[in-house]
């Protein structure tokens, strides 16, 4: 019965988010006091039905229940609870359950939070969520309904992918969705405020906690599965350029240069359009991630359910509100005022340099993921790969950083070129003395890594200068997550072009006891043994590895035979040193008795731990900015009343 | 049901591996004597797609398929040829889908020219939020509507 | 100007939705074609992988007869559907060639025996050289060359009963 109540729950949240609509609607033309406080109170209940909804399903996966069929081939009795659990969105129709969740909760936490907002913006803000949570209440109960059952039930279930019985993935996929959907609520907010013509500063500072929100998600979710990548598929690559992982990438972009917009209109009233554009470009970027993952139209190495019924669906769905929004936004922009203007040399300047090239290279991560397409409606196969997206974006982003740099130094409203020069002089600094190190220590290296970690290093230093001469204990907390945020970019990016630069590889096909050298480290064969796992057997090397004269280490690479369904992974180890990681992989093997020879894959990458601890460290910032501007609200909320 | 259940059994069917099972040719999994070499047959490899994989280049496949084309590559480079020779001699036989690199054409043209277009077109629209006037305009609400 | 500004975003919207939209409901050819068709054959010799059957060179193509050069190996599945058609075309006096990927004797040997033995010559591709060099990128593959020694036709996957006669058609074109 328990599934049934899922259902249902899922029916009556569709038909409060369509009595929320209406509601919605009315309140926004009316302004009727009661009317808003019903579209609250019905905003949060819709949340509270759709969480049930969710954690009917979490409990039908933890109980193992095999009489509903998304269980029975998803999960399995034997399996760990955590990937019972994890089980339940790892797949299509449980992550879309999950996606309108988020998107009602969102919903319902707007209902429940946001005071800034006048009463009637709000209403039209909690009408388009809710229009949007209808849709996909639409798509799941038609089309993807989890809760459907199977008669007569299976004893046990088929199991999960071995591929993602992994606690990375296990948690990566909740983060990407929070990230999605949470931008879902800054759409909202923009078609509120289109509807409303209400667009300034207090729209902005009540749009930007829930884009910090969203952003903290997508940063951690795609820093997540970046790691995951790379130690899952075994050739120590960490960014693919793959349409899966740029479908992530794309509305972080976005969303970033939201982030930014949304301070200058927060704080000068400035580029309204152009703010109200992203909210709306940053969720439509979520969806049609969401889309091209779904309808396998693109070729992707991140294999996932896909099916092209479902992809329509959801392409409808992308037509009817990113479609809609787009005509709003034609139709309204043109009666709001246009926000100030400003002098070029000025905070505001640096942020719309930053605007303008987080969108510049948002378009082209979108044109190299589609246009396969494109050349697909001329009959033509194209790939474009990694080659294109670094020739274009590499560029765009060291001028990114340039921006980055001089942004955080000059003053609101207007400065001078010799004050900004005189503040640049720090970095610049530092970009020399990276500059002189490199061409002693390392002058073979390529340009990019080159300019990459001369950026990384002046980015580092220009990050710390706002602190200087400021009294510590009183700066305001987002002043140090902007501080971290933009530390994290340098530690990222250093790690980037470390591993671009100083990345040795070692390929070898090795008899027990030789030694293979890599770096600074050799690598003794000591073993090769079988070994067996829970639903797996293996063969296992026993590598002894010993760095100069340093105390040897053991390392265990695996390759694993899954037989059901017939699989075989790399297990990938890993020794993560202080300075970079030892990613090791043994192959096939050949041959047998004293002349079996195997492959063996050694990789010495010196820093690039920092790709990742720079991405968490970019979300640890954000969430220090969330904390402190909502902090600052509420005081000055107090001070107000 | 009965076909529904069928149409599970078809889902979870393990694909048929397409695969001889023999070992991989010697350059597959080792590396060219000379770094130089090894260092320019890498770089190309890392722009060759992998023609069986899921949008993998050959440089990070396990595919045999990838393997043996890897070999290729690294006994052309041996023998002296350059890796342009060598990715014209594979687009001669495959087109331009086997390299991650699209040639440029009049077909690629637009993809090529899109950085340098956007920049243009964002330069454009940014022009737009400053100000053509100095510090008289400074907070005050613009006027053009 | 601005006018037209407001409403570009909609407008690249519409496209982009049209775009995906026809690869989701007409998705082009997934397979990748060779584009060795229209060119002589690429020159190569093979040996011969088993004994008693002649290996493969390329110069003997340009006799003035057409024929088909069939990639193919034992450890493929496509390749047994197919082999009754092959063997149909061997009896209509078809001249098959066979390039072996990456196969051994012994496999060869009891796939020939289990399935039929359509091919006057078998060519050990053992590291799928001639493979790549006619732009195959798969087993089965099927190309047909004309009396001159040039690809005219490839045909990708299996050779089914309903792909008879358009391979047909093509050898008779290629003579």
């Amino acid at each position: 019965m328990i599934a049934e109540g899922g259902l249902a729950a899922l029916w009556i949240a569709a038909a409060l988010a369509l009595v929320q609509l209406t509601l919605g609607w009315g309140a926004a033309r009316s302004g009727s006091e009661e009317l808003i406080t019903a579209v609250r109170r019905i905003a949060i209940a819709q949340g509270v039905l759709a969480a049930l909804a969710f954690g009917i399903l979490i409990l039908l996966f933890l109980n193992s229940d095999m009489s509903v069929l998304l269980v029975a081939t998803n999960s399995h009795s034997a399996k760990p609870l955590l990937y019972k659990f994890a089980g339940a969105w790892g797949n299509h129709e449980g992550s879309m359950l999950l996606w309108v969740t988020v998107l009602a909760v969102a919903g319902a936490c707007v209902a429940l939070f946001e005071r800034r907002l006048p009463g009637k913006t709000l209403a039209a803000t909690l009408g388009a969520q809710a229009a949007m949570a209808l849709g996909f209440y639409a798509f799941i109960v038609f089309a993807s309904n989890p809760f459907l059952r199977i008669d007569p039930p299976p004893p046990d279930g088929q199991g999960l992918n071995p591929l993602l019985q992994d606690p990375g993935l296990a948690f990566h996929p909740p983060a990407l969705y929070f990230g999605y959907v949470g931008l879902s609520v800054a759409f909202s907010f923009a078609v509120g405020a289109l509807v409303m013509r209400d667009v300034g500063p207090a729209f902005a500072r009540a749009m930007r906690p829930w884009v910090l929100a969203a952003w903290i998600f997508l940063t951690i979710g795609i820093t997540a599965g970046s790691y995951w990548a790379y130690y899952e598929l075994g050739w120590g690559g960490w960014w693919f350029w793959d349409p899966v992982e740029n479908a992530s990438l794309m509305p972080w972009l976005a969303a970033t240069a939201l982030l930014h917009s949304v301070t200058v209109l927060a704080t000068r009233d400035g580029l309204r359009a152009w703010t109200l554009m992203l909210a709306l470009v940053a969720f439509a970027m979520s969806m049609l991630g969401t889309f091209l993952v779904r309808s396998g139209i693109l070729v992707s190495v991140h294999a996932f359910a896909v099916d092209p019924t479902r992809g329509s669906f959801i392409l409808a769905l992308l037509g009817i509100y990113i479609g809609g929004a787009l005509a709003l936004f034609g139709a309204r922009v043109g009666t709001i005022r246009q926000g100030s203007t400003f002098q070029l040399v000025s905070r505001e300047g640096a942020l719309v340099l930053n605007n303008l090239l987080l969108s510049v290279l948002l378009g082209i991560v979108f044109i190299g993921t589609l246009y396969p397409l494109v050349a697909q409606a001329m009959g033509q196969q194209l790939s474009i790969g990694p080659p294109f997206f670094n020739k274009a974006g590499i560029p765009v982003t060291l001028v990114l950083i340039v921006a980055t740099m001089a942004g955080p130094l000059l003053k609101w409203r207007k400065d001078k070129w010799s004050e900004l020069g005189r503040k640049m002089l720090v970095p610049a600094a530092a970009a020399i003395t990276v500059t002189v190190m490199l061409l002693v220590v390392a002058p073979g290296i390529s340009l990019n890594a080159t300019l990459g970690l001369i950026a990384a290093g002046a980015l580092a230093v220009a990050s710390l200068v706002p602190l200087w001469k400021r009294n510590l204990r009183r700066t305001p907390m987002h002043i140090y997550g902007m501080v971290v945020a933009h530390l994290g970019v340098a530690v990222s990016i250093a790690g980037m072009a470390s591993d671009a630069a100083f990345t040795q590889e070692r390929l070898a096909a090795v008899r027990v006891g030789e030694v293979v050298t890599v770096g600074p480290f050799e690598a003794k064969l000591a073993e090769v043994r079988p070994t067996l796992g829970q639903n797996w057997s293996a063969v296992e090397a026993v590598l002894i590895v010993r760095k100069g004269d340093g105390k040897p280490f053991e390392i265990n690479p695996q390759q694993r035979f899954f037989t059901d369904p017939v699989t075989t992974t790399s297990e990938a180890a890993i020794q993560t040193l202080w300075d970079g990681q030892l990613y090791t992989v043994i192959g096939a093997g050949e041959g047998s008795g004293k002349d079996a020879r195997w492959q063996i894959r050694l990789w010495w990458k010196p820093f690039v731990t920092f790709i990742w601890f720079g991405g968490f460290l970019i979300a640890f910032g954000a969430l220090l900015a969330l904390v402190g501007r909502v902090r600052r609200e509420r005081r000055s909320e107090e001070a107000y009343e | 049901m009965k076909r529904f259940l069928l149409l599970l059994t078809l889902m979870f069917a393990a694909p048929a591996l397409a695969d001889s099972g023999l070992p991989p040719p010697e350059l597959a999994y080792t590396q060219l004597r000379d770094p130089a070499k090894e260092l320019r047959a890498k770089a190309l490899m890392e722009t060759l797609r992998c023609l069986v994989c899921q949008g993998q280049s050959i440089a990070d496949s396990d595919a045999e398929m990838a393997a043996d084309m890897r070999a290729l590559v690294r006994q052309r480079i041996e023998a002296g040829e350059t890796p342009d020779q060598v990715r014209g001699w594979l687009i001669q036989r495959y087109g331009d889908y086997v390299t991650y690199d699209p040639p440029f054409s009049w077909l690629t043209a637009p993809l090529w020219a899109a950085p340098v277009l956007l920049i243009a077109i964002g330069l454009f629209i940014a022009r737009r939020s400053f100000g053509k006037d100095d510090d008289e305009s400074e907070g005050q609400e613009g006027t053009r509507a | 100007m601005r006018r037209l500004l407001i409403w570009a975003p909609l407008a690249l919207f519409v496209l982009v939705f049209g775009l995906v939209a026809s690869g989701l409901f007409a998705p082009g050819e997934r397979a990748v074609k060779s584009a060795m068709i229209g060119q002589p054959a690429p020159a190569f010799t093979l040996p011969a992988l088993l004994p008693g059957k002649p290996g493969v060179d390329s110069k003997t193509f340009a006799d003035g007869k057409p024929r088909l050069v069939n990639v193919f190996a034992s450890w493929c599945g496509p390749c047994i559907a197919e082999a009754p058609q092959l063997m149909k075309m061997r009896e209509m006096g078809i001249e098959i060639v066979g390039i072996a990927t990456a196969d051994t004797p012994e496999a060869m040997l009891g796939f020939l025996t289990r399935n039929g033995d359509p091919f006057t010559a078998i060519g050990d591709d053992r590291n799928r050289k001639v493979q790549f060099a006619f732009g195959s990128a798969g087993v089965p593959e099927t190309f047909v060359i004309d009396g001159k020694g040039k690809v005219t036709y490839q045909h990708i996957g299996y050779v089914g009963p309903q792909d008879m006669p358009k391979l047909l058609e093509a050898l008779a074109a290629a003579r």
